[in-house]
Order: structure tokens, then sequence, then C-alpha cells
């Protein structure tokens, strides 16, 4: 009895780390992907331009951003001519929304799931899980559309960038303990997790961690750093578009304190003054 | 008497003739003196004593910004989730709304639960405000259900989901649950026709009941006057000329200028979560609530927000487990705890059969029935503290140290069963939850044994300076 | 005695500067609850200046446009129906459209024709007693309600009678001549209704 329990306590240990820092992978796949940090800015403007540029140009297609107005674009320094010009895609006038031609039924019928909605998936996945997605397709014969991805296992979405990326396979290798695995996963420029496989499913070897890593097979357009550029740029847009008033809410917000500070010296006067008289 | 005797209001300046006027056909000047300016409150009163007016304060807020949200929102299916972006971007200011309308809703229930502590510490809820803590209780119920109605509002997956388990509570219940969940959500699952029903309960049922519940609690409040950190009554000491409690002071001006320096403190830091971190890391808005409803896609990870997390702890504590090893053998020692405390006969058979058909109970019904009843009593066995609590002296400052330890004990573990309620299962977290829960009973359940025999100070006549 | 009143009048002053301060931060609070009423960038989006393609409108007939909700009228008149119209002068209550002239007739439609061509009128179709949708007698001849009927319309909730420069007849019930609303040429044949010149 002890020595199932101690078995257990350990499996359940694990898994308690795990998901400890998998806490804000509520919505990911089975096994938590380590994130990596998306180094966006929201105050370089040249980086949101060029992110709402192939927003328009790669994703529109399928996803709407039924919630954005093609009008709101010039929050991001562009001019009226600029947008209509360069990005106005989907609709003919720029006080539309981001709107995309095919219906949830036949995206159903063509694509098996309907592309969710992008105008506030930064909210919902963040922009860490965004960066890291972007960045963790490989090539799996297996899958339906011949890509997989390692943040969302068996996702619908085929890679879209794949020219501009180049094409990734999965490389699995196995380690007797998590420190090791960690050790070759850490500095990977690419996603990369580990797996836990039981004593029992990991076979004589005993070798339990499988770190997964992502390797270029063949080269895109872009080198990995203008590519990850790319998707920065990209995931800057959309986390901007998940909420295009946060400029706004916190320059106001400086200056309601502000004025609450002022409010605060002159009630607590008031209130000394008053409370003389008490005792 | 007759209102033709009244006195001309003066102190007014140019508005004496007009307040006159009114006075004279509408019980004004009463008003204002028996509320504000001759109603006497302790003078002693410290930190814990704002948040009954922050709550108001709250209230007027959520009120003022519903209805601006109410201007725009599409309370259907289809259109609900859309609606609530629209405003966020669209309406001028909308984002300001919105968010402040979010955030005041977590703010009503911190406000709240420092209400009810405070209570608590000074044994506000004692005789005679037993009746004002039971309004105050009535409108945490009301607060309860609003803010859960109010969340099923923007359709997103928790907002959904959320509701749908919920609502499947009801469906536990033996032989009526599964009409009673139908009935209550008029559809069989949660819908377009609960959306609509919860958006009506939200905007205006609850709201009047809230109105009328928190009135009626003012007016008991002014009725035998508020309590004090001493727990001593003031009016028990009074100023032989003018009849006035010695330790009272008039509510207006002195409590009025408090209070708005309270407002102010309270609306910095609710401005900077308004303004500055309006999702507080998830816990006032959910990441997944940014994703539509789905009914075909239950998310992998289901929790209320965090002012109901504690009593969900206490549900899915409730396992088979620990209702054979725990609630069973409670409920044995419990009998048999007041068969030995009270001497009359009749009680002692009425709790012994009691006790024999909760145990049927617990060994026949299954356990999620257990954990909506448990999850129910955690909140109303609250009602009951004026009568569980049978000190000789009402506030903490005078209590042994038996009460001290219970009290301490309660609140660390109010907050361990808040935390835990925000995670997924676990082996190592549910027990750490049966085991809160156990606490969190037993500090209700025996407090009438240790408050009696706890070694108290004794009070004091007057009110002290701490 | 003296310290008292100076008790009381810092007290006083205390008072009013906290009242100031906290009345205009009121007054700061309740503007973007005003201004959340104000048309959101939908309405704007969906009020946004409307396009018409005025090539195939042949001399005599007339086309609907649809502007902020309303029916905006663009007739091509022809030669004669420029004619009546100097001759419904004495007919009309206020030939010169002289009434309301900033709501009802921006500058460039203060002429004769109350257009910025002669040959298009560019109008809202709304009659300015209450709100129905006049009916077209573009024909001149005589009619039921007008033995001398030169053309123009006839508003048939309460008798209104309009010319074809949208102005409004003598002793009837509607008090305003029809509004031209803000309106440019694109080019010959593309009007943009909602925006003039200026890009009001």
């Amino acid at each position: 009895m002890p020595a199932r329990a101690r078995e257990g306590h350990l499996e359940v240990r694990a898994l308690v780390a795990l998901l400890a820092l998998a806490a804000q992978l509520a919505l990911a796949a089975e096994e938590p992907v380590r994130l990596d940090s998306a180094p966006i800015d929201p105050r370089d403007v040249a980086s949101l331009q060029s992110g709402a540029r192939s927003f328009v140009n790669y994703c529109l297609n399928c996803h709407s951003a039924a919630m954005m107005r093609y009008h709101k674009l010039l929050d991001l320094g562009l001019t009226e001519q600029q947008v209509k010009d360069n990005l106005l895609f989907t609709a003919d006038k720029i006080g539309e929304l981001m709107n995309v031609a095919m219906t949830r039924k036949d995206a159903k019928e063509w694509l098996g799931t309907a592309p969710p909605d992008l105008s506030v998936i930064a909210r919902a996945r963040g922009p860490d899980w965004l960066y890291t997605y972007m960045r963790s397709f490989y090539r799996d014969p297996e899958s339906a559309t011949g890509w997989n991805n390692m943040v969302f296992e068996r996702v619908a979405m085929p890679h879209v960038l794949w020219t501009l990326s180049g094409q990734q396979v999965q490389v699995e290798r196995k380690f007797r303990n998590m420190e090791q695995a960690e050790a070759i996963g850490r500095p990977q420029k690419n996603a990369w997790k580990i797996d836990v496989l039981t004593p029992d499913q990991a076979g004589k070897d005993g070798e339990r961690f499988i770190l997964k890593t992502i390797r270029t097979e063949t080269a895109g357009s872009l080198s990995q750093i203008d590519y990850d550029i790319m998707v920065r740029d990209l995931v800057n847009f959309m986390t901007w578009m998940s909420e295009p008033n946060q400029l706004t809410r916190k320059q106001v917000g400086y200056v309601v304190l502000l004025v609450l500070l002022v409010l605060l010296v002159l009630s607590y006067l008031l209130y000394k003054e008053f409370w003389k008289d008490v005792r | 008497m007759a209102a033709a005797e009244k006195q001309a209001v003066t102190g007014a300046g140019p508005f004496n003739g007009l307040l006159t006027w009114i006075d004279q056909r509408f019980p004004l000047m009463e008003t204002w003196r028996s509320h504000l300016s001759e109603y006497y409150a302790p003078k002693n009163f410290n930190f814990w004593y704002y948040f009954g007016s922050l709550a108001l304060f709250v209230l007027v807020i959520q009120i003022v910004t519903g209805i601006f949200l109410t201007m725009n929102y599409k309370p259907d299916a289809a259109q609900a989730f859309a609606s609530v972006e629209y405003i966020m971007r669209e309406v001028p200011w909308g984002w300001w709304i919105r968010y402040m309308h979010s955030t005041g809703a977590s703010f009503f229930f911190i406000c709240v639960y420092l209400h009810m502590f405070r209570a608590m510490l000074y044994g506000s809820y004692r005789k005679p405000r037993e009746l004002l803590w039971i309004f105050g209780m009535l409108i945490f119920l009301c607060l309860m259900a609003e803010a859960f109605f109010g969340y099923l509002l923007p359709w997103g997956q928790m907002s959904y989901w959320g509701a749908q388990v919920i609502v499947n509570l009801f469906d536990a219940i033996p032989v009526i649950g599964p009409d009673l969940a139908i009935w209550i959500r008029g559809d069989f699952v949660v819908s377009d026709a609960t959306l609509n029903r919860f958006f009506a309960y939200h905007v205006i049922a609850v709201p009047l009941a809230l109105l009328a519940l928190v009135v009626a609690h003012l007016l008991a409040l002014h009725e035998v006057g508020s309590s004090n950190p001493d727990g001593v009554e003031i009016k028990n000491v009074k100023d032989p000329k003018t009849g006035r409690p010695l330790d009272g002071i008039p509510f207006h001006p002195y409590y009025t200028v408090k209070d708005t320096f309270g407002v102010v403190v309270f609306l910095i830091v609710f401005s900077i979560v308004v303004f500055f971190a309006p999702e507080a890391g998830g816990y006032f808005l959910e990441q997944n609530n940014f994703i539509p409803a789905d009914p075909l896609k239950t998310p992998e990870h289901i929790a209320p927000v965090w002012y109901f997390t504690p009593y969900y702890s206490i549900l899915r504590a409730t396992t088979d487990e620990f209702v054979l090893w725990v609630l069973a053998p409670g409920v044995v020692a419990f009998a048999l705890l007041l068969v030995w405390s009270l001497k009359k006969r009749a009680t002692r058979i009425a709790v012994g059969v009691t006790a024999i058909v909760l145990l049927a109970g617990l060994l026949k019904l299954d356990a999620k029935v257990w954990g909506v009843v448990l999850m129910g009593t955690s909140v109303m066995i609250f009602f009951f503290l004026p009568w569980l609590d049978r000190s000789p002296v009402r506030s903490i400052r005078y209590k042994g140290p038996i009460t001290k330890t219970a009290l301490a004990l309660f609140v660390i573990v109010f907050f361990v069963l808040g935390y835990l309620g925000t995670e997924s299962v676990t082996e190592e977290r549910t027990l750490a939850a049966q085991i809160g829960t156990a606490v969190y009973f037993l500090f209700f359940f025996l407090m009438p044994w240790y408050s009696k025999m706890d070694k108290c100070l004794p009070e004091p006549e007057r009110v002290t300076s701490k | 005695m003296s310290d008292q009143s100076s008790v009381n009048r810092s007290r006083r002053s205390l008072v009013i500067a906290s009242a100031c301060a906290g009345g205009a931060a009121a007054v700061a609070t309740a503007v973007p609850f005003a201004a959340s009423m104000l048309p959101s960038e939908r309405a704007e989006a969906l009020g946004a200046p409307v396009e018409a393609d005025i090539g195939q409108l042949n001399p005599g007939e007339k086309m609907t446009v649809e502007w902020r909700g309303q029916p905006v009228w663009i007739l091509h008149r022809t030669k004669e129906m420029l004619e009546e119209i100097k001759r419904t002068d004495a007919k009309v209550a206020d030939p010169k459209s002289e009434r309301k002239k900033g709501e009802l007739t921006p500058e460039y439609a203060r002429n004769e024709y109350r257009s910025i061509k002669p040959e298009y009128l560019v109008v809202v179709g709304i009659c300015s007693h209450l709100g129905c949708s006049p009916q077209d007698r573009l024909k001149a001849g005589p009619e039921a309600f007008e033995s001398q009927w030169t053309g123009g319309f006839y508003c048939p909730c309460h008798g209104s009678l309009f010319d074809l420069a949208g102005r409004v007849y003598k002793n009837k019930p509607a008090p305003d001549n029809l509004k031209v609303p803000p309106y440019t040429y694109l080019s010959d044949t593309r009007i943009l209704i909602g925006e003039d010149k200026k890009g009001a």
C-alpha cells in the first residue's frame, strides 16, 4: 500500500507542477506548452501598421473580425486614403465592419469547423499564446490539413504563413528526468514542450520525459528572425484590436487619479476640521 | 403634531421659504433630523465602519452605469456578445461605463464581505439588531442573485457554462429537480429564453428588491442605533439635560464628512482598477469570457467568479467519501452534543429523530445533492449568527482566546476555500477543501458552546478610543 | 469671540472649496455619460455620406436615395420644369427660401432653382408638416387640389403642396420648404449626399 501511495503521490506532484506552470493555459490542448513571451510594444505604431497589413492580407480570408470597424484603423496613424488603398479588403466602405465573405455554414463544410472571430482573441488567449501559436506549426502527414500545431493539438487551421516561415517538423527526444529535458528545451527559439509519461507507459529504459521541439526543414521566404518580427507585429496588432481604446483608457486614468488626489487632500482637511469638535 | 404648527425652516438662506413650503406638506425636516442631523452615532467608528456607506455608493454606481449599459446592450443570444463589444468600441465612453460596471460588481462584494466581517468582529448582529442583520443577509442573497443573473448577459463561454452548471444544481433536487430546472431556464438548456429572462431579473426585478431591502436595512439601523467597536450601547449613558447619548455624535456633519473622505479613498482604488487593470488578472473579467458562448464546447476549466468561489469549493468538496466519513459522523457527534446540552425531553427526542432522518438521507441520496445542500447551508447559516453567538460580550475586543482563534481560523479558511474554488480539481486540493469545509461549519455549529465558555474581559461602560 | 469666527471662517472656506471641487468633479463625471448618448461610431458609419449615380437619370425622371434613414430625391428637371418654377413664385409662401436659411437651404442652394446645378433638384423628401413623404405630381395640368397646377409634389396626409424647387405653397399645413441636404458633385454623374464641398 505505501509504495503505491508514494507513486501516486509523485504523479500528482508532477501533475500539480505542470498545471501550476500552465495556469493561464486553461484553453490550450491537453499538455501545457511553455509559452514564449510576446515582445510586443503597444506604442510602436509602425509595428501596429505592419501587423494590420499582415492581418487583412492573411487572416481576413477565413477569419472575421466582425466587431472591428475599418474606420478604427485611423487610430493607428493612417489616413482614410491609406486604409482604402491598402487595407479595405472585405468591404466597400471604410465605415464597415471587418466581416468575412464565407458564411459559418460554408466554413463548417469546407474546413470542418468555423474559424473563430478574431476581434477579441488576444483577450481570450493572451498575446503570449498567439505569439507562440503562430510559430508552432509543423508538418504532420497524419492530419487533415497536413499541419499540426504544438500549442493547439490537431488544430483545424492550416499553416497559412508557411510560405514565409518555411516548413517545420516536430522532433522528439526522450530523457530520464525533467531537468535534462528542460535544459535542452529552454534555449529553443521555437515552441517546445515536455510530455510526461507514467512509469508504466515509459517502458524499461525509464525515460519518461519526452521533449518535443520544432526544427526547420525547408526555409521560407523570411528568415527566422524576420518571421518572428512579422508574427510579433501581427500579435501586436491583434492585441491592439482586441481593445482599441486601451491607450485612451490609461491616459484618462492618469487625469482621473490626479483629480482624485486633489479631492483626497480637500476631503481629508474637511474631515479633520469638523472632527476637531469631537472628544 | 399639527402640520400647521410646524416651525419655519431656518438656516438655509434663500431656500428657507421653499423648504418651509415643502416641509408643511412632506416630512422633510423630520426626516432630515431623525436620519441625519439628530441621528446620533457612536463617536468611535473605525476603519471597518466605512464599508456600509461604500456599499451604498457602489450600488448607486451599478445602477447608473447599468442604466447606460442597457441603452446599448442587446439581450439576444445572437447579438449579446457583439453588443458588449459595440459598447466597448463604438459608444462614446462606452468602455469606461462597462469597466465601471464590471469592476463595481467585484467591489460590491469586497465592500459587502468587509461590512459583514465588521459585524462579526463587533457583534453588530446581537440583540436588538437581529432584524437589521436579517435584512442585511437578505440583501446579500439578492446581491448574489443579481451577480449570477448579470454574469450571463455578456454571453461568453464562462457566462454560458457557469449558468448551465448552477441551474443544473437545481436539477439535483430529488423529485422536482429536472422540471424545476427547465422552468428556470425556459428551455432544455441555457438558451436565448434564459438570457432574456435573466436580463429582466437583473435589470429590474432584483434591483427593486435590493432597493426595498436597503431602505428597510437603514430604517432598522436607525431604529436601534448603530453598534460600535466596543460593543457597548451608547444609548445607555445619556446626557440628563438633552437626552442625547454622551458617546454619540450627530451623523451630519461628522459622518457625512468622514464618509466623503472614505468615498474619495475608495474612488482612488476603484479608478486604479478601472483604468489600469480592469481585468484584474482574469479575476474581474475572465479570459474565457472573451470567447462567445458555444453550447457545443465546454471549456476545460469552469470556475465561478471569485466572490462565489468559497461556496463553490464547499460544493466540490462534498464527495461520497466526505459524506460518509465526515458528514455522517458529524451529524451523529453533533446530535450527541445537543442531547447532552439540552435538558428538555421533547427537544432531545426531536434532535434524535432529525439526526436519524439526516443520516438516512446522507446514506441514501447522492453526494451531489448534499453538495448543493452544504453549499446552500454555508450561506444560510449566517442568518443564525445572532442566536449562535452566546457570548456575554459583543465585541471581539473583549472576547476570549477561543473566539479569537475561531474567527481567525474562519477567515483563513474562507480565503483558502476561495482560492481553491478558482483552481481545477486535484486530490490534494479536494482534501484541503474538505478540511476547510469542516472548519467553516464547525465555526458556526460549535459557536453556542465556545462563545459561552470562553473567558471574556469585562465590557466598558463608555466607548474607548482605540 | 474672534477665535470662534476665525474657526468658522476657515471651516466655511474649506467647505466651499471642497464643494466646488466636488461639484466640478461631479459635472466632469456626468459629461461622459451624456456623451455616450450621442451617435456612436456605428451610427456615424451608417449615417455616412451616400453616393448617387445620376448618369442614367433622364430628364423628367426622379430617383430616391436613402441617407440617414431619410429619402433624398434627385429630380432631373427639364427646361419646361425650370420655366414653371418662375411662374410659381407668387403661389409659394417663401419664394426666396429665407425662412430658417441655415437649416433648410445651404448657401449654394439659395438661388431661384434651390440647387447647385439647375437641372438637378436634390431635396429631402419629407413634408415639413408632420413628416409624411409627398407624392410625385411632376406633370403640369389641372389637378383636384389645384386647377392651375404647374408640377411639383403633393402630400397626401394633409394636402400640403410643393413646387418643382421644393418650395411650399401658401396657406397649406406645411410651414417650410423641403430641406436641401448638404451635397456636392463628385463628377458630372456622381453626387455625394451628406457632405458639401467644405467637407461638413
